[in-house]
């Protein structure tokens, strides 16, 4: 039997719908995604740790789960809101439903909201947390949303233990903050030799296994949370070509000195224009971050803004002046959304080649 | 990249007339172009010579021609106007292939100009089907194995090499003209001889065929920076098979994993890079649905029917930003006018779920062949926006206006189940409802998946509706409780078709929704998924939680738009909706639109204040009115499916602008209208009124045959015909009753007269006649059909002032406030009126722009209370200018098998052409050169087939054409009667004989022109029939009336003689 479930918004909203995956109470952050195809991925990667995720696209589930389309071993967000989750759906690599997956796993859902109306909502009022319930929520659920915080979230989706994967070619140090799995794939596809380390892990250690070059991947959170990785990033710079991706790419900022700051409801979606300034080009990237270097705070000495967002102008690239070190706000791995800068991985790859 | 300064004045060629295939989405880009250059300060040159067309306005091109678009033209327009550059990829495969041919004739060199956005080269690249192959191998691209014929033989020998079936498709044709699947070697050599000789290059491709494989388009853009993006993708719900013109379609794709969606996107991008493409350009894919398997089907590099549908499916302006690339700006730096703050290199997110249903003409064409197959036969579509699939699917199926209030077909449930396991076989224009129906019965989504290939993910939300419909159909009007009603509404169940399930009345149903507070909302189409705030006033209902449109307090006037375009409703009723929308903006009011035609103007978001894009039936329109509140409706521009609204509009207590509700129902009910004739004294042709077979019959003998039989309230002349004997009445009525009459089939006597029409315009006091309207072909055929010319040269003054006359008398006594049209009747010096519209008309486009005098603007002034005398424009009936028009019909004969080519009192055409010059036979030679008749200066071969009672008339007009150096050919009996009468001739042996010298003479194209008059009634004269359909098929002019045959031989004259014609320039007369 359906079962009713509400989701409230601190600032009181409440919207009404049913439950189709665990039917559980859950709070969280709450975020929409605007992509229109790659829910599994957006299930699974690591950087929606403890968000309430969106999706603004009405359908959901059309094509089910399978067994492949995953960026981490299981789905990380805390709940998910759709308008209509599909009950039978159709692809040759489904293995199951949307809501039979979310329930194996766990993940709170609910369908029948009207995501537009919610997302006006984010997009004026700023992301808010939100309670997922299935009681008639309460004045009290409001005083305890607004008390809730996200804690460290990077500590619950690092990797506990170094790992390496085997490869002919350059040896990537990946720090991993909460790696999507196409990163990884990004760099075997061009028979990297990959040492994974866990978020907290001193440069030493790093340095240690005598990397070629270090990546540092994308991850849930403030970036401000990871004050020892900053450290860490401090030390890595110095010596080895580094690539940030997403949180990576704020640590990078972090590390030179600039700050990061909240954006009022972030970027998440597969059709952000990101011009890329030292080539005059334009490409449209995947993108999930909340949170972006503050442009006033970088010290032009040290480093340049090789990438903006072209609809808000916010940095979606640097590069350290000095160094074969450079981040991106975006994602290059794509997953879900468009390849179109896949390059990237190459242009890192010749900078640790050389 | 700024925009290239040396670009000043550009000529943009239009798509010319309406056919299958190519329809009003190239006004609808033109007209954006037109737009974009003007904008941008650029003097603009038109060249089409469509005059139902906003794009051919005076206000949109600093040069407007309404010329045939032939080599010889452009040039000449190019002489005298010195246009700097040429935009080539906005006017449709004939826009395309007319530059394409400039530059070959080096007349683009030769006068300096500029090809803009995409190259010669990348053109040829994408067109031709050789280079194209190597491309994409060059890139790693898949495509089908596959070879290029030039013969029949090749074809053969690689049908022997990779077996069948084959798909063919002509290089350089519109809408898949001439292609075909080919499961045998007969159907080969049928197909490849037709798409050789079709092509115009005379190159067939063959290729393995991918039948069953998901069709998949992607809208691309790329820069001359080398950015490009991909606008939004397609998912055809008809798998590869049918041509996608043919195909319900939604966007984006419904059934692709990111992976999948990704692989096609990179694809894509890679695709139009490759080949170099400078603006829009859609790509075709055929996608395996068990593997990650693609194929690289088709590229367009050009706007096309699809990016116009991208463009009202995301709110992204193909044609507009494309115009600004080929001036040389980056994707990046043109702004997204949507937002207004973000640009247009970004890719549309979309948050709702939009349908295509094609609109096909076999509901007239109830005899022509209705498979679905790699040539198109819709004549328009539909496009509907929802949260949800069904939803979208069931307001696309309302707004096909074609009866159905359900995915049900009541003629499907008298079937065996058998009958419908046979019948979900065939690939047709109902297979929709039989896929449906096959589900009500319980049979399997893995049957139906494999007999049509049609994914599951579709059959399974199919399953969703037509279970709802059988739950309603168990319940009653009590127990339809509130979460019920909001599943139904939520999946787009019309009230109709609850309340028909339940047995209740619709009213009662609307009651219950208010009751229960299930109202529909209104959501923005804004390209970013509510991410930024978007002023784009382009909204859908939808059920959900927010309502987001906010209409003003007052001061907004809703019109009613005219719906898909279908034979006897075309273009021409767009045009009137986008004026009377201008008209009202320049008055100061808020124009809001209803319409769901994604190819047109009028629902283009930036010409009216505000969109909805939602069907044209009684429930969504009130929907609208309920939330808009506006001060009035007007219900004359959007032809007939505006007329049909205006007994809800009214009785729901909203104010019908212009002429009076009852005085709309006097005009268009017989009985009334005959009765209004009488006490006016205006005599009519006699007639009567019949249900059943018997009382028609009764009707005939009293009138006497011939008779015309026709339903009433319909538009084009739908089901009607010309009865010369009982056995035609029986069979008639019952044709017409095949869908229930809601109101009696008019009889009226039929008479040959002259057919004399006229538009006008009246205020309640003053009227005013922009002009009269002669058309060539005597009555009998439909006025749309015939060749209209203005001003009339054979009605005698006399005859005008009755015009005049009868035009103010009926005028004022139907209360008529704003547009009427009249059709005459003129026999042995006698008028009669033979209908009268009270809207606006076909020919209203054609009037205007012939007489300059703004028509539509006129009448919603006097609607909106000002008067005809203070206008500027006179009043009264104006007197003709220096101009002759002639107003040229064009069909689609050659993609609809099996139609009767002959014409009569139903309408068949698609579009139209205009003639303008400064005498009638120079206006003749441009409307017919236009329309595609290739007049070969007095030199050629006619063949001649005539009925017995038309045989002496035929003798004149034979000598005729001997005198200027035909050479005749004539079926035995028409010769015989020539050779009697002096006049040289050949015979040729009718079909039916061995040795048949027509067929081979057609094949051969060794004749030029057929002048076959058949006799009339349905008596099936097969020799005829078939003459006329290989005619067509092989692109020789045919003529079926006498008249017409007249009027070109008339043409023909002009083109021997010295003068060569001249261009005209709207803008100078």
């Amino acid at each position: 039997m359906d079962r009713k479930g509400f989701l409230v918004l601190e600032d009181g909203t409440v919207f009404e719908g049913t439950y189709f995956g665990a039917q559980d109470r859950v709070m969280g952050e709450v975020v929409f995604n605007t992509g229109m195809t790659g829910y599994q991925e957006v299930l699974t990667d690591p950087s929606y740790y403890g968000q309430i995720v969106v999706m603004t696209f009405p359908l959901v589930g059309n094509y089910g789960i399978n067994e492949i389309d995953i960026e981490s071993e299981i789905p990380r967000v805390r709940g998910f809101v759709v308008k209509e989750a599909c009950k039978r759906p159709n692809n040759w690599k489904a293995t199951q439903t949307l809501g039979e997956y979310l329930c194996k796993n766990a993940i709170v859902a609910i369908e029948g909201i009207d995501t537009r109306a919610l997302t006006r909502k984010i997009r004026t009022k700023g992301t808010m947390k939100g309670l997922i319930t299935p009681d008639i929520p309460t004045e009290e659920n409001i005083v305890r949303l607004n008390e809730y915080r996200l804690d460290k979230p990077v500590e619950h989706v690092t990797v506990k233990n170094v790992y390496t994967i085997p490869g002919e070619g350059i040896h990537v140090a990946v720090i991993d903050f909460g790696v999507k799995r196409n990163i990884i794939e990004s760099l075997k596809a061009r028979n990297c030799r990959i040492t994974v380390f866990p978020a907290g892990t001193q440069a030493e250690q790093i340095l240690n296994v005598d990397p070629d070059a270090v990546l540092l991947t994308n991850g849930p959170g403030d970036p401000k949370d990871n004050i020892q990785a900053v450290e860490t990033i401090k030390v890595l710079v110095e010596c080895k070509p580094v690539l940030g991706i997403c949180l990576g790419h704020q640590l990078l900022a972090l590390a030179a000195g600039a700050d990061t700051e909240k954006l009022k409801f972030g970027h998440r979606g597969s059709n952000h224009p990101v011009v890329d300034l030292t080539r005059g080009r334009t490409y449209i990237t995947s993108q999930n971050h909340g949170y972006t270097v503050k442009d006033e705070t970088i010290d032009s000495k040290r480093i340049e803004i090789t990438h903006r967002n072209l609809n808000d102008g916010t940095i979606e690239g640097l590069r350290y002046k000095d160094r074969s070190v450079f981040g991106v706000q975006f994602h290059p791995e794509a997953c879900p959304g468009p390849g179109d800068t896949g390059f990237l991985f190459d242009r890192f790859l010749d900078l640790a080649g050389n | 990249m700024p925009r290239k300064r040396d670009i000043n004045s550009v000529l943009v060629i239009g798509s010319g007339p309406v056919i299958i295939g190519q329809a009003a989405e190239f006004d609808y880009a033109g007209t954006q172009a037109c737009r974009a250059l003007k904008e941008e300060g650029v003097r603009v040159i038109l060249v089409n010579s469509n005059p139902a067309t906003i794009m051919t306005d005076k206000n949109m091109a600093d040069r407007v021609y309404i010329e045939p678009l032939t080599v010889e033209v452009i040039e000449d327009v190019i002489e005298k106007e010195g246009p700097d550059s040429i935009l080539p990829t906005l006017g449709g495969q004939t826009g395309l292939n007319l530059a394409m041919s400039l530059a070959e004739y080096g007349l683009l060199d030769k006068y300096g100009i500029k090809l803009l956005g995409t190259s010669v080269d990348s053109i040829k690249k994408a067109e031709d089907r050789e280079l194209f192959k190597r491309t994409m191998e060059d890139i790693g691209q898949p495509v089908i194995e596959s070879t290029v014929v030039c013969s029949v033989e090749e074809a053969l020998g690689f049908a022997k090499r990779v077996g069948y079936p084959l798909v063919m498709r002509p290089a350089y044709t519109l809408g898949g003209t001439g292609g075909g699947i080919a499961r045998n070697e007969d159907e080969l050599l049928r197909i490849a001889a037709d798409g050789i000789r079709l092509s115009r290059v005379n190159q067939v491709l063959i290729e393995k065929s991918v039948e069953g494989w998901k069709e998949i388009e992607y809208e691309v853009i790329r820069d001359g920076k080398g950015n490009c993006i991909t606008v939004c993708n397609m998912e055809n719900m008809d798998p590869m098979g049918v041509h996608t013109g043919d195909s319900i379609v939604v966007a984006p794709s419904l059934t692709l994993r990111d992976k999948e969606y990704q692989m096609l996107r990179t694809a894509s991008l890679d695709i139009i890079s490759a080949l170099g493409i400078e603006g829009g350009c859609n790509i075709q894919f055929a996608l395996a649905p068990d593997s990650m398997k693609y194929y690289v089907i088709e590229v367009n590099p050009r706007v096309s029917r699809s990016s116009a549908l991208a463009s009202k499916a995301t709110g992204y302006p193909i044609a507009k930003v494309s115009t600004k690339i080929a001036l040389g700006y980056g994707l990046d730096e043109i702004r997204n006018s949507v937002t207004g703050k973000t640009y247009a290199c970004f890719e549309p997110a979309l948050d709702y779920v939009v349908v295509k249903i094609p609109r096909w003409p076999f509901d007239k064409f109830v005899k022509a062949d209705v498979t679905l197959g790699t040539r198109m036969k819709a004549t328009g579509e539909v496009m509907a926006i929802g949260s949800s699939f069904e939803i979208a699917l069931m307001k696309a199926v309302y707004s096909l206006e074609l009866g159905f209030d359900s995915l049900e077909m009541s003629c499907l449930s008298d079937m065996s189940d058998r009958e419908i396991a046979m019948l979900l076989k065939q690939k047709n224009h109902e297979r929709l409802f039989v896929v449906a129906e096959a589900l009500r019965r319980g049979i399997s989504v893995k049957e139906i998946n494999r007999k049509t290939g049609i994914d599951a993910f579709f059959l399974h939300k199919l399953i969703n509706i037509v279970e709802q419909e059988e739950r309603l159909k168990k319940m009653s009007v009590r127990q339809l409780d509130k979460p019920t009603l909001e599943r139904c509404k939520g999946m787009g169940l019309s009230d109709q078709a609850i309340a028909r399930f339940v047995k209740a009345d619709i009213k009662d149903i609307r009651r219950k929704r208010e009751e229960y507070g299930i109202l529909p909302v209104y959501k923005v189409v804004d390209t970013c998924a509510a991410e930024f705030e978007a002023f784009s006033p382009y909204y859908y209902s939808s059920y959900g939680c927010e309502n987001e449109v906010n209409p003003g307090p007052e001061g907004k006037v809703v019109i009613i738009g005219s719906g898909p375009i279908r034979i006897g409703q075309g273009i021409e009723f767009d045009y009137c909706s986008v004026h009377c929308i201008w008209a009202l903006k320049k008055l100061g009011y808020q124009a809001v639109i209803i319409n769901n035609n994604p190819e047109t103007v009028s629902t283009d978001f930036d010409i009216s204040d505000r969109l909805y894009f939602e069907p044209l039936t009684p429930e969504y329109v009130l929907n609208v009115l309920d939330k808009e509140k506006p001060d009035g409706v007007m219900v004359q521009f959007g032809g007939q499916s505006a007329i049909k609204l205006v007994k809800a509009i009214h009785e729901a207590g909203y104010r019908v602008l212009g002429t009076p509700p009852e005085y709309i129902h006097k005009a268009e009910d017989r009985k009334e209208f005959d009765a209004l004739l009488g006490l006016l004294g205006i005599p009519r042709p006699e007639g009567g009124t019949a249900f059943s077979v018997d009382e028609a019959a009764d009707v005939a003998e009293r009138l006497g045959y011939p008779v015309l039989v026709r339903p009433s309230y319909v538009l084009g002349g739908q089901g009607m015909e010309i009865a010369y004997t009982n056995s035609d009445v029986v069979e008639f009525m019952s044709i017409i009753n095949r869908s229930r009459q809601e109101h009696p089939v008019l009889i009226d006597k039929y008479i040959t007269g002259r057919e004399i029409e006229v538009d006008a315009v009246c205020d309640g006091q003053d009227i005013l006649i922009p002009g009269i309207m002669e058309h060539i072909e005597r009555a009998g055929i439909h006025s749309g059909d015939s060749i209209s010319v203005y001003p009339p040269v054979n009605v005698s003054s006399h005859i005008v002032k009755k015009i005049v006359d009868y035009t103010v008398e009926l005028a004022l006594a139907l209360r008529i406030k704003g547009l009427i049209n009249i059709q005459f009747l003129e026999y042995k010096e006698k008028l009669y009126v033979i209908e009268v519209n009270p809207r606006s008309s076909r020919t209203v486009p054609f009037i205007s722009k012939v007489t300059g005098i703004p028509l539509i603007e006129l009448a919603v002034r006097a609607i909106m209370g000002q008067k005809i005398r203070d206008m500027g424009y006179g009043t009264g009936l104006i007197s003709p200018g220096k101009i002759v028009a002639a107003k040229v019909p064009v069909f689609s004969f050659d993609k609809l098998p099996m139609l009767e080519v002959a014409l009569g009192p139903e309408m068949k055409s698609t579009g139209e052409v205009l003639g303008m010059a400064y005498n009638l036979s120079e206006a003749l030679y441009k409307g017919f050169t236009a329309a595609g008749h290739k007049i070969t200066g007095g030199k050629g071969t006619v063949l001649i087939s005539v009925a017995d009672i038309y045989k002496d008339e035929a003798v004149a007009l034979a000598g005729e054409f001997k005198k200027l150096g035909f050479n005749l050919l004539a079926t035995e009996g028409t010769a015989r009667v020539l050779i009697m009468k002096g006049i040289e001739a050949q015979t040729v042996n009718k079909l039916s004989r061995s040795g048949c010298d027509i067929c081979n003479m057609i094949k051969n194209r060794s004749l030029d022109l057929v002048i076959n008059i058949p006799t009339h009634g349905r008596i099936p004269e097969r020799d005829g029939f078939k003459i006329r359909r290989m005619a067509v098929e092989n692109s020789i002019p045919c003529i079926t009336s006498l008249d017409t045959a007249w009027a070109f031989l008339d043409a023909i004259k002009m083109s021997v003689g010295e003068k060569k014609p001249v261009v005209v320039c709207l803008n100078d007369i």
